[in-house]
Order: C-alpha cells, then sequence, then structure tokens
C-alpha cells in the first residue's frame, strides 16, 4: 500500500463524525468503499455514523450534510497500481478531477465536493479516501490488492476517528 | 465574400456503456456545409444480452442503460411484457406506477434545468461556477432532485436502479402510511417548480424555431406519462403496437446509435415540447395556470424555451404526485398474476427525454427471443442536426466561441443523455 498526500493530517474534528463509504456493490472493484464502511461499522463506535451511497452526486451532497467530520471512501480509476490509495482534504481544496473521473455524467466526487464548497455545504473536515481500482465488470469480488488497501484503508479511517474521539 | 472556414464541434465522453461521441459542424463559404452528430448508444448491447433471459428479467436489465431515467426503461419494458402476458395492471397499481415516473421526471428535470441548462443562460461554464454567485438556483434544484429521489426510494425501493419494479406490477406495494411522508416535501417542490418556472421564463431566449413534427403520446384525460397512443401534429394517431409501421431506424455511417425517422416524412421531435404541445390542456390547472402565465402555448416551438417547458412539467409532476398520494389505496395485491405465452408486446412511456418505446418476442416459456430499444435521444438526433444547421446558418458572423457555446446550448435543448458531456465540447477551427 501506499500513501499519497496528506500523509500527516492535522484534524478538525468537531462532534458528529460520519463515515460515506461510495460504490456500486455489482461493480467488483467499485463496490471498496462499500466494503470500507460496513468493516468499521462492525468497529467503530455507535455514534458514529456510516453510511453508503451509490455515488449519485447531488445525493452525496446530502451524505455529508451536517456532519462536522467526514471521511469518504471511494474507489478511482487514475492509471495507478490496484490497490494504491489516496489520502486527500478536501476541506481545504478541489480533489483532483482527473483523479475522480469515473461518473458517467461528468459529474463525480471531484465535482459535488465543489458544488458543496460553493454553496458553504461542506463539513468542516472531509477527508476522501480513494482506492485505486483494477476490475470494474460485473461481480461482486473484489481483486486481491484491493481488498488489502480496504483493510488498510478501515485501519487508517478508524485510527483518524479514534484520535478524534479520544481529544474530546 | 466569407472567409473559407471549417469548424469541427466534439463532444467526448466517457462513460463506461455509452462510449464517446463528437459533433461536427463544417462551415464553407458562409454556407453550412455540413452537420453531423454521432453518439455512441447503449441499447444496442442490451437488446444482445436480452435475448435468452426471462421475460421477467426486463425491467431490471433495461433499466441498467440510464442512472437518470431507469424508470423510463422499467416501464416501457413492464408495458410489453404485459401485452404479450395478455394482462392490463391498472388500478392503483398503475397509479404507482404513475407516481413513480413523477419522481423521475422531478429528479431529472430537476437536474436538466438548473444544473445542466441554466449555466447557458446565465453564462457559465457549469453549475459549479453558477453556484458560486446564484447559490439559491443550485439549493433549489438540489431540493427538487432529493424530491424525485425520494418519491423514487419510497415506490422504487431504490432512488437510482429501482428494484420495486416487476412485470404484473410491483414486489410490495407502499403503505398509506410510507406515500404520505412524501407530502410536505412535494409541496415544498412544487412551490420550488412554480419558481421555477417564473424565472426561467425571465431567461433572454434565441429567436429561433422550425416547424417540427411533433411527437408525443396522448391520452383522454391525463398529461401522458406512462401510456397512451402515439401521436403528432401531422395526423399520426397510432396504437403502441403499430410504431414499427412509421417509424424506420436506420443507421448513418457516422452514428453508432441508428437514426429515427417517421417513413413518410422524415424527422421529428419529442420530448417537453412536444408533450406540451400536444397535450398542454390535459396539465393540472396550476401547471396550466403556470405555463400561461410564463407565455407558453400548444404553438411553441422554440426549443430555447423547451426549459420553461421543462419547468412546468416539474410542477406537473409534483402536481400529479400529491394528487395520486392523496387518492392511494393500498391494494390488496402488489402485482397481477400473469403467465408468459409466445408472441410480441410493445411498450412506449414518456421518458423524461421523449417517448421510449420497447418492442419483444417471446417465447412460450417467457424467454425473451428478440428485442429492440428506441430512446428517445436516437430519435431526437435529425432534429437536432437540423437545429443545429439552422441555428449556426442564422449566426454565421457570431465569433467562434460564442457559436460554440450555442451550439452546446443548442443540443442541451434536448437534454439527451450526453448532455453532460457536452459541456466538454471542443471547437477546431480549420481556415483553408
Amino acid at each position: 500500500m501506499h500513501l499519497v498526500r496528506d500523509t500527516l493530517p492535522e484534524a478538525r474534528c468537531g462532534a458528529l463524525l460520519r463515515v460515506v463509504g461510495v460504490g456500486n456493490p455489482w461493480r467488483s472493484d467499485d463496490a471498496v468503499g462499500l466494503v470500507v464502511a460496513r468493516r468499521l461499522r462492525e468497529v467503530l463506535p455507535a455514534e458514529v455514523e456510516v453510511l453508503e451511497r451509490a455515488g449519485e452526486p447531488t445525493g452525496l451532497i446530502d451524505a455529508w450534510e451536517g456532519a462536522d467530520a467526514v471521511w469518504l471512501v471511494d474507489a478511482l480509476s487514475s492509471g495507478a497500481s490496484p490497490g494504491t490509495v489516496h489520502r486527500l482534504d478536501a476541506s481545504e481544496q478541489p480533489l483532483p478531477a482527473a483523479l475522480f473521473r469515473t461518473s458517467t455524467h461528468h459529474f463525480g466526487l471531484a465535482e459535488a465536493v465543489e458544488l458543496g464548497r460553493a454553496l458553504g455545504r461542506l463539513p468542516q473536515q472531509l477527508v476522501v479516501y480513494g482506492i485505486e481500482g483494477a476490475n470494474f465488470g460485473a461481480g461482486d469480488e473484489l481483486t486481491p490488492e484491493v481488498d488489502l488497501a480496504a483493510e488498510a484503508v478501515a485501519r487508517a479511517v478508524r485510527e483518524e476517528v479514534e484520535r478524534c474521539t479520544r481529544r474530546r | 465574400m466569407a472567409e473559407r472556414r471549417t469548424k469541427t464541434i466534439k463532444t467526448d465522453y466517457l462513460a463506461r456503456v455509452e462510449g464517446e461521441g463528437a459533433m461536427l459542424v463544417k462551415i464553407r463559404d458562409g454556407h453550412v456545409e455540413d452537420v453531423k452528430l454521432k453518439i455512441y448508444e447503449p441499447p444496442r448491447f442490451f437488446e444482445a444480452f436480452l435475448r435468452g433471459r426471462a421475460f421477467t428479467e426486463a425491467p431490471d436489465i433495461t433499466a441498467r442503460i440510464c442512472g437518470i431515467c431507469p424508470v423510463a426503461y422499467q416501464m416501457s419494458a413492464v408495458q410489453a411484457m404485459e401485452q404479450i402476458c395478455g394482462v392490463e395492471v391498472g388500478g392503483q397499481l398503475r397509479a404507482l406506477r404513475r407516481l413513480l415516473y413523477c419522481g423521475e421526471w422531478i429528479e431529472s428535470h430537476a437536474l436538466h434545468v438548473f444544473m445542466l441548462h441554466l449555466p447557458d443562460f446565465l453564462g457559465y461554464e457549469s453549475a459549479i461556477h453558477m453556484a458560486r454567485e446564484h447559490g439559491d438556483l443550485v439549493q433549489r434544484a438540489l431540493e427538487l432532485k432529493r424530491t424525485g429521489n425520494e418519491v423514487m426510494t419510497v415506490v422504487g425501493g431504490r432512488e437510482v436502479h429501482p428494484v420495486n419494479v416487476r412485470v404484473g406490477g410491483f414486489y410490495r406495494a407502499p403503505r398509506r402510511r410510507e406515500l404520505e411522508t412524501l407530502v410536505e416535501r412535494l409541496k415544498g417542490a412544487r412551490e420550488l417548480a412554480l419558481e421555477a418556472v417564473r424565472f426561467t421564463s425571465g431567461l433572454d431566449f434565441p429567436d429561433y424555431g422550425q416547424d417540427y413534427e411533433l411527437v408525443a403520446l396522448s391520452e383522454p384525460g391525463e398529461y401522458p406519462i406512462e401510456r397512451g397512443r402515439i401521436v403528432s401534429n401531422r395526423g399520426l394517431d397510432i396504437a403502441v403496437s403499430e410504431y414499427d409501421r412509421h417509424f424506420v431506424e436506420e443507421h448513418v455511417p457516422w452514428s453508432n446509435a441508428l437514426h429515427s425517422r417517421l417513413s413518410e416524412r422524415g424527422s421529428y421531435l419529442c420530448g417537453p415540447l412536444a408533450r406540451f404541445a400536444l397535450n398542454a390542456e390535459r396539465l393540472s390547472p396550476l401547471a396550466r395556470e403556470a405555463a400561461t402565465e410564463a407565455g407558453l402555448d400548444a404553438s411553441e416551438r422554440n426549443p430555447f424555451r423547451s426549459i420553461v417547458v421543462r419547468s412546468v412539467e416539474l410542477v406537473y409532476a409534483a402536481d400529479e404526485a400529491l394528487r395520486l398520494i392523496a387518492a392511494y389505496e393500498e391494494p390488496d395485491a402488489p402485482a397481477v398474476e400473469l403467465e408468459p405465452r409466445p408472441g410480441v408486446g410493445y411498450g412506449c412511456t414518456e421518458a423524461p427525454r421523449g417517448i421510449l418505446y420497447h418492442r419483444y418476442e417471446l417465447d412460450g416459456e417467457g424467454t425473451i427471443l428478440d428485442a429492440n430499444i428506441v430512446p428517445p435521444t436516437s430519435q431526437n438526433q435529425r432534429a437536432i442536426e437540423e437545429d443545429l444547421r439552422g441555428v449556426v446558418e442564422r449566426s454565421l458572423d457570431v465569433p467562434d466561441d460564442e457559436l460554440t457555446l450555442l451550439c452546446e446550448q443548442t443540443i442541451r435543448n434536448y437534454d439527451p443523455c450526453i448532455s453532460c458531456a457536452t459541456h466538454f465540447l471542443k471547437l477546431d477551427v480549420e481556415r483553408s
């Protein structure tokens, strides 16, 4: 696993914490965000909300609405090796659109974040974990590298969330 | 003498299933020499996927053709299958289908009116750029879209690609109290839609129009959504089962999407402008009043004003959803029992973008032997090309960058499924 960008986050947590997994459960590695969310739901304290979303971009703005800190996990396909993890702080700067151009309608996560920013509807902290997928064909299994990355991201998000809850 | 030059306008889109598309307008010596709209459409593959599958699978498989109008695909598919089975789904089950479809119209039209089309009129590159200065407009769009999505979730089980639709009805009929949770939000959406009509009717519209043949469904006593005969302003009036006798699909070398035409007269236009022109008097009183205040009547032929018509349809869809919910009584069974039999069936419903035609042939086991799907965007390709030609011919002295925007806007009038991609139009000017 390779961590790219923003490896040492400065947490701006607040009270309401939320994890949002994004993906299509029937498109192999595209489901990785959902897989991470499900794994985190098992281990995170009950007060941390864990949501799963299909990725309908305008719906994503609703998904992070009201939370103080959000960790969003999505698959991406940028040409890096499968399982590469990108950690991006979307609260401060736009997501690189080239990384998240996976929507069929040219309105994807990067655009949803910018729309949220333009409307003043971004949480104080929005951390995006992007996991490089290999196979986006029909299927309900992750490729092994992506599965490993899902474990790593679940661990990393859990640590970040716990760092927030400990500071209270 | 006019300068010799050739303009090539390209549309690229990276959709996984849709493939790629391009548009080309060539101007030479002050005349539009050539106009080509190239679209790569998924239904051809879906038609092949469908062969050999059970008739009960058609609504779920075809829903996957589009993430914005899955309900349209489901509704045309179930209508065709039920026709083959000799079953008519009526009463509250039909009402629920219409309600589900209203949800789709709301989310689809809200997306198009505010996020995709309005930036053209207000001079923004995208909805994001527009949101910085017109946050209120985008907030309205999001609220409307959320309302449509919630209707789809409550009736269809999921906001994208609903899972509750089946041949014969639904897997589960919603409880009355579930539908009632939608009422307040729908009332709010109806107000937002009324504001949208007022707002869009005050925009500046290019002075343009053609004497189109307008094609839409028609059903006595209701604005057409999920059923009706196919009619036009030039006297076409046929049952859906007669579609293939009057409409032909043909391959043109520059497009992987088949072009449709009326075999007797050629190109035609479907979608909101056609629906409204042929059915204006069937709108609810509130929507009709909003249309009149906006200066719309059945003679409207300016495709740029389709944004106002869509807004009127937003009012109607919210109003109609509220009417259907108020009249809802939980049905005894969520679906009508049916058995497959061999035969051919036809379905046609009003997708947000226009009529969506399906034809299926089944064997006695209910296996699909043949399928044909004609989406509205393919049907409108010729009209889009003719509009591009007409618009460019009237605007030859407009600078290239403005002309590109005007061409994009012309395409977006139709809310084609490639509408988001048309934001990426590139204009190359070759001067010879």
